[in-house]
């Protein structure tokens, strides 16, 4: 069963390391839109203490965005998204396979950033902890949701616009739940509740969006 | 009696319709290719061969009717169909970063077979560590027509083939189809010019949505 995804993930880590200049602009989009800010809102320590978690996983978000629309898009162009529809591999641990490779290359980078960025931010040493496992936890949920709204979208001239307007909005459980297990720690509460409600949305995720996303490929190459 | 047996009833649809928007693609359309049989089709741009061939693979799900494989419907058996089938499409299908070697293992991988020898007898030894992108329409033709080759599948749907092929590329893919059709094997393809002459597989225009 595993290797379908095995093949699927090592085909999309080698296309990508080929194309590393793909790889770089998420990751400094999600670094300018988190330093933009604490120079537009204020450099009270107490303020950004405040934004910071909220405005650290929308820009993780609004990133993973910018990445998702292209997840199955060149596949679509190229023709390859039909052989893999057709192949003699079940599709739902093709696309698994697909999710997974687009998490290891837009998010991880993102995540091992995220200490450096949550400095700005003047965030407590355990809360920037706290931060960086809730977006461990529930950026799989992004990238599993973000993964059928992005098949449904491929085949559309306005693919990432509709994106955006589909993704937005079903993030945003994901979103409440992330910053505020971050603000939770800030404040030195206990953040196991959020945490684990963020876990146990990224186990569903994992567990049906990948039925979703093959329906969804299926519709999309009608 | 060959067609009492399911095992040799082959490839078939009935009643298939489908409208593009106010157009009616395929009317009624009906067809039955048993195996060791090959059939060509052919008719204007825009008649709707590729939707055809995409209502076959499964790719487009006519408004009404079914395609059959081996007596059952496609969509009851999709696993099972998968298997059978060798699709080669319009687009080539090949991620341009990798080179024609990675591209290949991967579809011979999904097949669960290995390389083997086809790159080289379509004409590919020389090309296989470039990346793909820097191929030529017919060094990318070649490359399609080796994964469906690879996949050692009982079923061929081919969109135009013989596209951007020279002679000794037409040439060897006619003997890949005389040997895939001798073998038992079925082949679907869409083709404009004359290339298939020599095979003697039946040849059908497909007009006002049926087969003629």
């Amino acid at each position: 069963m595993i290797a379908p995804v095995w093949l699927l993930l090592q085909r999309e880590m080698r296309q990508s390391f080929r194309r590393w200049s793909d790889l770089i602009s998420p990751l400094v989009f999600f670094v300018v839109v988190a330093s933009l800010f604490p120079l537009a809102i204020s450099p009270a320590a107490d303020v950004l203490r405040q934004v910071g978690p909220g405005v650290l996983w929308v820009a993780a978000l609004l990133s993973m965005l910018l990445s998702m629309n292209r997840l199955f898009r060149d596949d679509y162009e190229d023709g390859s998204l039909e052989q893999l529809v057709l192949a003699p591999q079940p599709l739902v641990l093709l696309v698994l396979g697909k999710v997974l490779a687009h998490w290891l290359q837009m998010v991880l980078p993102l995540l091992l950033l995220t200490p450096a960025v949550a400095t700005a931010y003047d965030l407590p040493g355990e809360a920037t902890w706290v931060l960086l496992l809730s977006l461990l936890l529930g950026t799989p949920a992004l990238s599993l949701i973000g993964g059928i709204t992005a098949a449904l979208t491929v085949g559309l001239r306005q693919g990432a616009g509709v994106l955006a307007v589909l993704l937005l909005p079903l993030s945003i459980p994901v979103l409440i739940f992330g910053s505020r297990a971050t603000d939770l720690a800030v404040s030195g509460m206990d953040t196991t509740g959020p945490l684990m409600l963020l876990g146990a949305m990224s186990i569903l995720a994992a567990s049906l969006a990948p039925f979703g996303i093959a329906a969804a490929l299926r519709v999309s190459l009608d | 009696m060959p067609e009492l047996n399911p095992k040799n009833i082959g490839l078939s649809a009935s009643g298939l319709l489908l409208f593009r928007g106010e157009r009616c693609l395929l009317n009624q359309l009906a067809l039955r290719v048993a195996p060791g049989e090959g059939l060509v089709l052919r008719g204007p741009n825009g008649t709707g061969k590729t939707t055809l061939l995409r209502v076959l693979c499964g790719l487009t799900l006519p408004e009404e009717g079914d395609v059959h494989w081996k007596g059952i419907a496609i969509r009851q058996q999709r696993d099972e169909w998968q298997r059978a089938l060798g699709w080669s499409g319009h687009k080539a299908g090949l991620k341009s970063e990798l080179t024609v070697r990675e591209n290949l293992d991967f579809a011979a991988a999904l097949a669960g077979r290995r390389m083997g020898e086809i790159p080289a007898e379509l004409g590919l030894a020389e090309c296989l560590d470039l990346p793909a992108r820097v191929l030529s329409a017919g060094q990318q033709r070649r490359s399609s027509l080796a994964r469906v080759l690879l996949g050692n599948a009982l079923v061929w749907l081919l969109d135009e083939p013989y596209s951007n092929l020279d002679a000794q590329g037409q040439a060897y893919l006619n003997a890949c189809l005389d040997t895939h059709l001798a073998a038992g094997g079925i082949a679907v393809i869409a083709s404009h010019g004359n290339a298939h002459s020599a095979l003697g597989m039946t040849e059908k225009t497909l007009m006002n949505g049926v087969l003629q």
